[in-house]
């Protein structure tokens, strides 16, 4: 099981990279108690009968393990947000792409812990199969708001490539330095019992 | 830290850049390769990738390429890493932590000596046997 709410964003979005998606969007809106994310890609998309299939974790298309049965990317996610009041939605249609929405309830006890978000992100710009990746972070809280946006297009421009150390580190350093910007409106989640 | 622009970040690789050149030999064409299937990831292979990236800064070997692969089949062992050196075998490791990413960069990367301990070296049962 994950163990963070990172760690499914970054299982999520490597579903779109995979689906051949040219363009992926992942949009994460942080409030005093919600963290809702959206992940759009205009990947080969699935059918109703293969939707139905990806969210029963006894069932895989066996496409990357062929003798594999079962699947559990989408079903784990499925069950961490609805165990812990949170939701979740999936859109999809052949060829057009899938939106994926869900939503954290980050005051629940049974919600993981959020984990890090400029190492998920850095593994997210760098992935191998990532084409054009947009991410939009958003935080407003009580304490005020502020966000940040990333294109992959802009910093592969700035940086040259995404697989060297060297790189890799000045990439981290500069996602760190945006969360940082968020981090004075950031506020404790106490567990509503 | 102040937030930085895309500005500061290209600035930053420039000033980087040239201390690079200066050591351009020690570390050329490593490869690691960091399976992050959905396996992978619940078994802790982000916080694998991390530590490569931390631990190569800290000895000074930046140029070595760090790529990340779905699951490698190898779910038992995760968190698994690819680790390719020249003129050693390639390797993969499985149990990989925090720690055991310190004893591959400096025993495999910087000493040319396998981490045996975590090497993997036979397919597990299920793939072995035939249908």
């Amino acid at each position: 099981m994950h163990r963070y709410v990172t760690d499914f964003i970054l299982d999520i979005v490597q579903n779109s990279f995979e689906a051949d998606s040219n363009n992926v969007e992942l949009v994460l809106r942080e409030d005093d108690r919600y963290l809702d994310m959206t992940v759009r890609d205009d990947g080969k998309g699935m059918s109703h009968q293969m939707l139905e299939k990806v969210l029963d974790p006894y069932q895989t298309d066996g496409i990357k393990h062929i003798k594999r049965k079962v699947g559990l990317g989408l079903p784990f996610l499925v069950q961490a947000t609805r165990s812990a009041g949170g939701s979740f939605d999936i859109q999809s249609e052949v060829s057009k792409g899938t939106v994926v929405k869900c939503r954290f309830d980050l005051c629940n006890i049974d919600t993981p812990p959020m984990g890090d978000i400029p190492s998920t992100l850095l593994a997210l710009v760098s992935h191998p199969a990532a084409k054009g990746v947009e991410i939009e972070r958003s935080l407003s809280t009580s304490k005020g708001s502020d966000s940040y946006h990333l294109s992959r297009e802009k910093l592969l421009e700035v940086l040259g490539s995404f697989t060297t150390v060297a790189t890799l580190n000045l990439l981290m350093e500069y996602l760190q330095s945006q969360e940082e910007a968020l981090d004075r409106f950031k506020v404790d989640h106490i567990p509503v019992l | 830290m102040a937030k930085m622009t895309l500005e500061d970040l290209r600035k930053l690789r420039e000033s980087k850049q040239d201390a690079l050149r200066k050591r351009d030999v020690e570390g050329k064409d490593c490869q690691v390769i960091v399976g992050m299937g959905t396996c992978g990831i619940a078994a802790g292979a982000k916080v694998v990738l991390d530590a490569f990236l931390s631990e190569l800064e800290a000895k000074g070997i930046e140029n070595v390429s760090v790529t990340q692969t779905g699951c490698m089949g190898l779910c038992h062992v995760e968190p698994t890493v690819e680790v390719i050196v020249p003129g050693m075998p390639d390797v993969i490791y499985g149990n990989v932590d925090a720690k055991v990413v310190k004893q591959i960069v400096a025993d495999h990367i910087i000493g040319k000596k396998l981490v045996s301990e975590h090497v993997f070296d036979k397919p597990a049962a299920d793939i072995l046997k035939k249908d």
